[in-house]
């Protein structure tokens, strides 16, 4: 992958860098809602569970800004090769922020819901450890694409099954708690769909991984195990 | 004929020299071309892929001091066609070429295709119409000048002047065409038909092209030799030259970055 500013245009090289960068904020925001839905869920803070609610349209508009710029470049400029990459890659990784977007959301939601009933004594520190995980894995992420190491891609892609283990531990920890207190099922129900969204936006966050390698591999390392993605990514190193 | 991962070769350039004088032109070219597949060559202004084109009609024998050295292998045969004993004329009937800019003949429509034939001494009338009417159709400007073989050949636009020069290469039944740039001198309505026949006519022959529009290169060709200051730098299939290139010489120049 060549540098983007290295464009006889001058002009195409703002353009690439432009969607590039656009894309980086709207990961800043995306990181924010996941942090601020956690936190409005454990602290049972309903204006900051509504604050992230009303914030979602934000992430829409970047999807929709960033899709229409990079219809652009494909209609005025037809990139090739790591350009046309990167702009293939943008555009895939952008849903996958929207969708991350819908799952903060959906958390902030049940953050309103389970904020009415009663706290259980641990304080949902599961869903707090299991978030935090998950933020950072969306961090790195991004900080993979920014810097475009597909190291990085490739480790925070392994992170998906550990989210994935703690993700079953909430889980079983879930089905006991209703088991033991059948009164508790409806707030209960309202943590694991909490838990299930966050699992969620690890998946999101692998998939953004596998769009670094590509863009900078041109190797396309989807639904393949991990040990044969970190095998495609060393190879021709 | 040589059966390889591209399928069955048509012809392959071998450690190919070209000398412009002491200039030295081509340089180790070694380039297999793969039959009834179409075979693009791209590079910057200079960078010897035209030279390289016409090596394969002997065009440069028209000059005097040019010079070949190694080998350009026609099949099935395996013939060298660079071979001093190999009569250029013969060659030419076997591979024959469209240029630039479209190059009819002083002459009616019907005798720029006939001429062809003519010059192999075909003379009978009945053949002649037939054959002419064959690559009129081929090259896709039959309909449009049925009615009016007799006109001059001038009188018709650009693009079909083009289609013209195609159907004359047509007429001798090649088993190589080569192409050079040749729509750069056509609006996008004429070089989207002239794409078009050259997609069509792989069904019949062997095509190779030079072209300076990278999007043509990769609409029409299966593969892409890309070419710098006289050498082959990368040869592969035109689907991972544009999407992802092993060299980054060819990645700055389908990308337009400075090399």
């Amino acid at each position: 992958m060549e540098p983007l500013d290295t464009h006889i245009s001058r002009q195409y090289n703002v353009e690439l860098e432009n969607v590039r960068s656009l894309v980086l904020q709207m990961g800043g925001l995306v990181e924010q809602q996941i942090e601020q839905g956690i936190n409005a869920l454990v602290q049972g803070n309903v204006p900051l569970a509504e604050a992230v609610i009303v914030t979602d349209y934000k992430v829409n508009n970047f999807e929709v800004t960033i899709d229409e710029e990079c219809n652009q470049i494909i209609a005025r400029r037809q990139p090739a090769a790591g350009d046309l990459r990167l702009v293939l890659a943008v555009i895939k990784t952008i849903t996958d922020l929207e969708r991350i977007g819908d799952e903060a959301e959906k958390i902030a939601r049940m953050a309103v819901r389970l904020a009415g009933e009663e706290r259980p004594k641990n304080n949902y520190m599961e869903i707090h450890a299991l978030g935090t995980h998950v933020r950072q894995m969306v961090h790195d992420a991004l900080d993979a694409y920014a810097r475009m190491d597909t190291e990085a891609a490739v480790r925070v892609a392994q992170e998906d099954l550990k989210i994935d283990q703690e993700y079953e531990g909430v889980m079983r920890q879930m089905i006991t708690f209703m088991m033991e207190d059948p009164r508790t099922i409806t707030r209960v129900l309202n943590v694991i769909w909490a838990a299930r969204a966050l699992e969620r936006i690890g998946d999101h966050a692998r998939n953004i991984c596998e769009y670094v390698i590509y863009l900078v591999k041109g190797k396309d390392v989807r639904h393949i195990s991990l040990e044969q993605m970190e095998k495609e990514v060393r190879e021709g190193n | 004929m040589p059966q390889t991962a591209m399928g069955t070769l048509k012809a392959e350039a071998k450690d190919l020299n070209f000398y412009y004088g002491s200039y030295q032109a081509l340089k180790s070219i070694s380039l297999p071309v793969a039959e009834k597949q179409i075979t693009a060559l791209i590079g910057p202004s200079g960078c010897g892929k035209s030279t390289f084109l016409r090596c394969f009609n002997r065009m440069h024998d028209l000059y005097p001091g040019n010079r070949y050295e190694g080998e350009i292998r026609l099949h099935p045969e395996g013939i060298n066609i660079l071979s001093p004993k190999i009569d250029p004329i013969e060659v030419r009937m076997r591979i024959g070429m469209v240029f630039q800019k479209p190059n009819p003949f002083p002459k009616s429509i019907y005798e720029n295709v006939a001429y062809g034939l003519r010059v192999r001494g075909v003379n009978k009338r009945r053949i002649l119409d037939e054959k002419v009417e064959q690559a009129l159709r081929g090259a896709a400007l039959w309909n449009e000048v049925k009615d009016r073989l007799n006109n001059l050949a001038f009188n018709l636009s650009g693009g079909q002047q083009q289609r013209l020069c195609i159907a004359r290469a047509l007429a001798t039944d090649p088993e190589i065409i080569l192409f050079d740039e040749p729509t750069s001198a056509l609006d996008p309505i004429a070089t989207a038909s002239i794409e078009e026949l050259i997609a069509e006519l792989k069904e019949q022959v062997t095509i190779l092209i030079v072209t300076h529009n990278m999007q043509q290169a990769a609409r029409v060709s299966s593969y892409t030799a890309f070419m710098h200051l006289g050498e082959v730098v990368e040869f592969g299939e035109t689907g991972g030259i544009f999407t992802n290139p092993s060299k980054k010489q060819t990645e700055d120049y389908i990308t337009g970055r400075y090399g």
